[in-house]
């Protein structure tokens, strides 16, 4: 049983959970996630695995409840049990020493940038993160970003805190400032990780990103997560989710993201 | 031979079926079974032959004519016992077998008319256990011997080794990667031709035999075979089935509406998606749907299409005669109003501004000559290209093994498709394994990845009850 062992109010909408899954922590790696299913009605839906701890044998999970099931999920308390949880899932990230790493998480997505800067930091390159949100109250995780951190950057959309403007605006002014970069990770929404992409393709450094396409059972039997790699399709839950960011389409993982709008809105309605 | 000589043998009674128009708007079982005046009727009709040629055809072997002597007689819970020292799920045999290539072309009858129907006896008394509920535990149990089996995977061929070891005293876990057991039973074949409930109380009997099921399981992902080993498993089944979907590597197989026949079926059956809103999982269903493939797949898609309320047609590139289906799916199919386009193969896909599907482009094909698996191969006619209208495409045209568990576990060997290599007996390039089912070469129904489990099971015994085997390297 996956009892919930701890829950949080990270901003409006934005929920932190951490359940109990002694196995899955044990084996699970910075870059992998979970699936979960939380009633006999309910979707598969993955979530990326934050934070571990073996000794108590939990995962740490946050999401934004954008549909049904995240707002089914949002109403679960400390004590509650989720249904179903199945996971490690997907490939664990590599870290090397490469020198300087810049971390980019974007809204929702610092969640999952901050396992892969902890561990750049723990194998001893230096970190640059840069978060930003739409406004300051959706800022999470500022904190543990920082104490991770060599250099930190915020931005937000609406100027409420740090830069105004976006995350991309700070890797120009890095990339300017000719600060030498030896990697970029960025995860958050899609046009954010293409912007990035975008931005480090012609200097030539190395970008990878975390994608988030529709899944259903993770692991690789239904080609749902499908996302085309330099011409070639391949599935993000067994071969990502992590990919060389100037290599993605982008514009296809966009539409295809947009594929059950209409029926989101029927489910949130039932809800 | 007793009194046969005096009745009609060469006719056989036809399965009971919803009326095709009825059952196009439901997701009900459309075989509704025999009555009982039909089955004892049927089973008179026997010969009870000395060299009996049925059970030759039947991959696990069951004492055909024994138990259709006792349904004759009436004994309905003794015709079960003989089913199940074979067949640990005849509910689900009984149903979706390919009897009339295996049993039923065999017998003896089908040169004087029609042979007997021998699946739809094996689902007659399988149907009267369950509905009476007294669902045994086989006498053939034997007390526990200390000795622990890991089994991956809960379809056919896990549900079979799992079972059969457990009534040879072995304590036997399944891990099963999904929320739910059953394997294709379960995510693959619809409800309407499988149904769950049906699935459910087979596994429940595979349970009660002394099984333990743990799901969400993913071996390679959160146990390695070699973790198994380590946990004290003396033995290691692999039945993780062919769960990879093959894509057509066309343009526009990405476009929104396009699914590959895993998905499709995975939503509506596993997730429900066909009770949609009341089930969260959604599927998009247009109102002209193409699947492309000849199989059982692509024909469950098809008429699963059809109950979702779109016009469904059915593009396979070479003639009815080769498509893989069973006869009487394909059968079905066409009843319901599904449209066949024979000699036909897909081309490239076009989308709107959206993404989303529009059309499909076909080339017509014809037949040349026969290519390595005996079948004619199909060869495009130059210059004959036209479109269809579409707005979902579902591809069906095979899928391979899931390769999780050869990647993670170094020494196991595979062929260049990625199916386990194993001998006679399942025995795969690791000592202390076995494997059976999909995920072995040259399987691809029910019955065989039963018959190669039961196989690989007598071998499992025979090894463990010499030594205690460790995992090389
Ligand atoms: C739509 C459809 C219709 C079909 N119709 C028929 C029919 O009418 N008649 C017929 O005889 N055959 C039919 N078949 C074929 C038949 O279903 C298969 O041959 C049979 O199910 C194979 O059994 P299996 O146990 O090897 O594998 P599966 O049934 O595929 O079961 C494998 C199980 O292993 C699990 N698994 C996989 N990897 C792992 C892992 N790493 N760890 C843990 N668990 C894992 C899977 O989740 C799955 O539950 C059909 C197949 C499909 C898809
Ligand atoms: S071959 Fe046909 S007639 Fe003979 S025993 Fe088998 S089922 Fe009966
Ligand atoms: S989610 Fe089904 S293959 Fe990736």
């Amino acid at each position: 049983m996956h009892i919930i062992l701890d829950k949080k109010e990270l901003a409006p909408n934005v929920k932190m959970l951490k359940v109990s899954a002694p196995l899955v922590a044990r084996k699970s790696k910075p870059g992998q996630f979970i699936v979960i299913r939380i009633s006999e009605k309910g979707e598969r839906i993955p979530l990326t695995i934050v934070e571990k701890d073996d000794k108590i044998g939990s995962l740490a999970i946050i999401f934004q409840e954008v549909g049904r099931t995240t707002k089914e999920l949002g109403e679960l308390r400390k004590g509650d049990h989720i249904l179903d949880l199945v996971g490690p899932l997907g490939k664990p990230s590599e870290f090397r020493k490469v020198g300087t790493a810049v971390i980019i998480g974007g809204g929702i997505g610092i969640g999952e940038a901050y396992p892969e800067a902890k561990a750049h930091k723990a194998i001893g390159n230096r970190v640059i993160s840069i978060i930003g949100a739409r406004s300051r109250e959706f800022l999470i995780l500022e904190n543990e970003m920082a104490s991770i951190s060599d250099e930190i950057y915020i931005t937000t959309d609406d100027g409420t805190k740090g830069h105004h403007g976006f995350v991309t605006d700070i890797l120009e002014e890095l990339i300017n400032k000719k600060i030498k970069i030896d990697l970029v990770f960025a995860v958050g929404p899609p046009i954010m990780m293409k912007a990035v992409s975008e931005i480090t393709e012609p200097h030539r450094i190395k970008t990878l990103v975390s994608l988030n396409p529709i899944m259903v059972d993770a692991t690789g039997m239904c080609g749902g997560c499908r996302v085309n790699i330099g011409g070639e399709n391949k599935f993000a839950c067994v071969d990502g989710p992590t990919f060389d960011g100037h290599k993605v389409d982008f514009e296809l993982l966009i539409k295809r993201l947009n594929t059950y709008i209409a029926e989101e809105k029927i489910s949130c309605k039932m809800h | 031979m007793t009194d046969s000589k005096h009745k009609d043998l060469s006719k056989r009674p036809s399965m009971n079926k919803q009326p095709p128009v009825k059952r196009v708007r439901n997701f009900n079982e459309v075989a509704l079974g025999l009555t009982q005046e039909q089955a004892v009727k049927e089973a008179e009709r026997c010969l009870q032959c000395k060299d009996p040629k049925c059970i030759k055809g039947c991959p696990v072997e069951i004492n055909i004519p024994l138990f259709i002597k006792f349904i004759k007689e009436r004994k309905f819970n003794q015709a079960i016992e003989v089913i199940k020292e074979r067949d640990n799920i005849p509910a689900i045999t009984g149903r979706v077998c390919p009897q009339e290539t295996q049993c039923e072309i065999v017998c003896i009858l089908k040169k004087l008319g029609e042979p007997i129907a021998i699946g739809a006896l094996e689902r007659y008394v399988s149907d009267y256990e369950l509905k009476t509920k007294i669902q045994k535990i086989s006498k053939l149990k034997k007390k526990e011997i200390g000795k622990k089996i890991a089994v991956i995977g809960s379809g056919p061929a896990g549900l079979t080794a799992a079972g059969d070891l457990s009534k040879l005293g072995y304590k036997v876990t399944i891990f099963e990667a999904l929320h739910e057991p059953g394997g294709v039973l379960t995510y693959g074949i619809p409800e309407f031709r499988m149904p769950k409930g049906i699935v459910r109380s087979e596994v429940e009997y595979i349970k009660r035999l002394g099984v333990e099921i743990k799901t969400n399981m993913i071996i390679g992902k959160i146990l390695t075979i070699k973790d198994l080993f380590n946990l004290g498993y003396d033995a290691i089944f692999i039945g993780s089935g062919a769960g990879s979907p093959h894509f057509l590597g066309i343009n526009g197989e990405n476009l929104i509406g396009v699914y590959s026949a895993n998905e499709f079926l995975t939503r509506v059956n596993l997730m429900k998606a066909y009770l949609f809103p009341k089930y969260h999982t959604p599927i998009k269903i247009g109102k002209n749907t193409i699947v492309i493939g000849g199989g059982n797949v692509a024909m469950d898609a098809a008429r699963t299409s059809l109950r979702l309320g779109s016009d469904v047609f059915v593009i396979y590139r070479r003639t009815e005669k080769e498509m893989p289906a069973r006869t009487e799916e394909i059968y079905n199919a066409k009843e319901e109003g599904v449209k066949l386009r024979i000699l036909t193969s897909p081309v490239k896909i076009f989308g709107d501004e959206k993404g989303r599907v529009k059309s499909l482009e076909c080339i017509k094909m014809k037949l040349g000559q026969p290519d390595e698996t005996g079948r004619k191969r199909p060869i495009e006619i130059p210059g004959s290209n036209f479109s269809m209208d579409c707005d979902t495409v579902i591809i069906a045209i095979g899928q391979a093994p899931n390769p999780l568990i050869s990647n993670s576990t170094k020494g196991l060997k595979t062929d260049d498709k990625g199916y386990l290599i194993v001998d006679k007996n399942g025995r795969t390039s690791i000592k202390g394994v076995w494997a059976a089912g999909d995920i072995v070469p040259d399987s691809g129904t029910v019955i065989e990845a039963m018959g190669r489990a039961r196989k690989a099971v007598i071998d499992i015994n025979k090894c463990l009850s010499q030594t205690r085997p460790t995992i090389k390297n």
